[in-house]
């Protein structure tokens, strides 16, 4: 069981990082997907100075809550490309005949999709905080916060993803569905940078496990809704 | 319950309750307003505002009470497969949606001569807001995966369902942390019912909730009735469509 899941995380992972070779043309998706909400992420910390001045002081009492909101934003970017094309390929009916339950596959997908979405985010939030000011004690804060968040926020997708999977005007949809379900990983997050708010760590965490504990169970009953 | 899976013996039931229900609400309804706006008094602190409580908390109540109801009915979909859950689910959503609406308008014509503006990042605002995006992301899930399920993919109407579940499990969580937020942002001074309700307020009130309660409930009965019309026109129409090509 463990080798299988093992299988694919690396599968969804090398898909993710273009490191699959031409495994990943194959399967119709396309390869080095990680980077894109990278960059968006990076955008929108960017042009949020252009937007309300660039006042070092208001800029790093803010910024942490914009790093959040950016990582949200960023977050509905893949929402299209996690499970789509893989029914439209009959990968989970591949598996389904092997007899792996849809909910091991999610469970797979949700720690490849967070592997492929949350380090990298971690690594431009350092960009993000040096172009908006924020302290080395506040950077720390928000890297934990990203650190626990980012699960939820995958597991999140990759559910939201699975239940657009089978739509037409799914993308669209998918960004109005997961805002509402992210607002307490967004102030919990955001709370924690704010000062005396660690303790919005530990709710953080809590919100992030509840999403990462359902989200299996509810993309698998969607996989399993497509299929009839 | 498989009883009620039969259309027939559900509209036998449903067609006589309909008038009844709406009826017997707009007849209580109407009497709590008359309550609420001549026989009780003005608030000693918020003066005549007061009187929007009447319709303000059974808005809130029945947009709450909406998603409850879709929560349940998506249950009863998953795990036993009632086909009249499906339809009561996609039926409480719109007038969910629309309590909730009206929650937040007649919660922001009331914060403007109580709190002085329109819209106040308070908890209970702040939640419902949240309440009202997910309503609109069920109702847009619910419609695009019904499209999908009449062209032939039944299961697709389950998904709806999932996310039903999904918000009701995080309603009481987004509350919460909007709370926790509230508190952390700004002072939480502005909180109403601190001062327990006077029971000349409570019980013109607590009429109005049941009248309301009673629309509610007719409201989704005159559109789950609609929604199974439409499904035997539809296959009305399919076996009309069938019979020509055969002949």
């Amino acid at each position: 069981m463990m080798k299988l899941l093992g299988i694919l995380i690396w599968r969804d992972l090398s898909h993710a990082y273009g490191f699959g070779g031409s495994q990943g043309a194959k399967a119709g998706t396309r390869r080095g997907g990680f980077i894109l909400p990278v960059i968006f992420f990076l955008a929108v910390a960017a042009i949020y100075p252009f937007a309300v001045g660039s006042d070092a002081q208001l800029l790093a009492r803010t910024g942490g809550g914009v790093i959040w909101v950016a990582a949200l934003l960023a977050a509905i970017l893949p929402l299209d490309r996690l499970v789509q094309p893989d029914v439209e390929h009959g990968f989970f009916d591949q598996w389904a005949v092997r007899g792996l339950s849809e909910e091991w596959i999610m469970l797979a997908k949700i720690v490849a999709h967070w592997l492929s979405f949350g380090p990298p985010l971690m690594l431009a939030t350092i960009i993000a905080a040096g172009l908006l000011g924020l302290d080395a004690a506040q950077l720390r804060t928000v890297e934990a916060g990203l650190a626990l968040g980012t699960p939820g926020l995958a597991a999140l997708g990759v559910m939201i993803a699975a239940l657009t999977a089978g739509l037409k005007g799914g993308s669209a949809l998918g960004g109005l569905m997961l805002l509402p379900l992210a607002v307490p990983m967004l102030i919990f997050g955001a709370g924690s940078v704010l000062p005396d708010g660690e303790n919005g760590l530990l709710l953080l965490a809590a919100a992030s496990l509840v999403l990462v504990a359902i989200a299996p169970f509810a993309a698998g009953a969607a996989i399993r809704a497509l299929r009839e | 319950m498989h009883g009620f899976a039969n259309p027939t013996r559900f509209l036998s039931i449903a067609r006589p309750l309909t008038p009844i229900l709406l009826w017997l609400g707009v007849a209580l309804v109407a009497i709590s307003f008359y309550m609420g706006l001549f026989t009780t008094p003005a608030d000693r602190l918020m003066g005549e505002t007061v009187r929007i409580l009447y319709v303000h908390v059974p808005a809130a109540w029945l947009g709450m009470a909406g998603w409850t109801s879709i929560a349940i009915a998506s249950i009863v979909e998953l795990v036993w497969r009632h086909p009249l859950a499906a339809i009561a689910a996609r039926a409480s959503a719109l007038p969910g949606a629309f309590f909730t609406t009206l929650c937040l308008i007649t919660g922001a014509i009331w914060a403007k001569p109580t709190w002085g503006a329109w819209w106040v990042w308070d908890g209970r605002l702040t939640s419902m807001l949240v309440l009202f995006f997910l309503y609109l992301a069920y109702m847009a899930l619910a419609r695009e995966s019904q499209a999908e399920a009449a062209a032939g993919r039944s299961g697709m109407s389950r998904i709806a369902a999932i996310f039903g579940i999904v918000g009701a499990v995080n309603i009481p969580i987004i509350n919460r942390s909007v709370v926790w937020w509230n508190s952390q942002h700004q002072p939480p001074s502005i909180t109403m019912g601190q001062s327990s309700i006077d029971p000349v307020f409570l019980w013109p009130m607590a009429i109005a909730v049941l009248g309301f309660s009673l629309i509610f409930g007719a409201l989704v009965l005159m559109r789950m009735r609609t929604m199974l019309a439409e499904i035997r026109i539809e296959g009305r129409l399919r076996r009309k469509a069938m019979g020509a090509s055969v002949s």
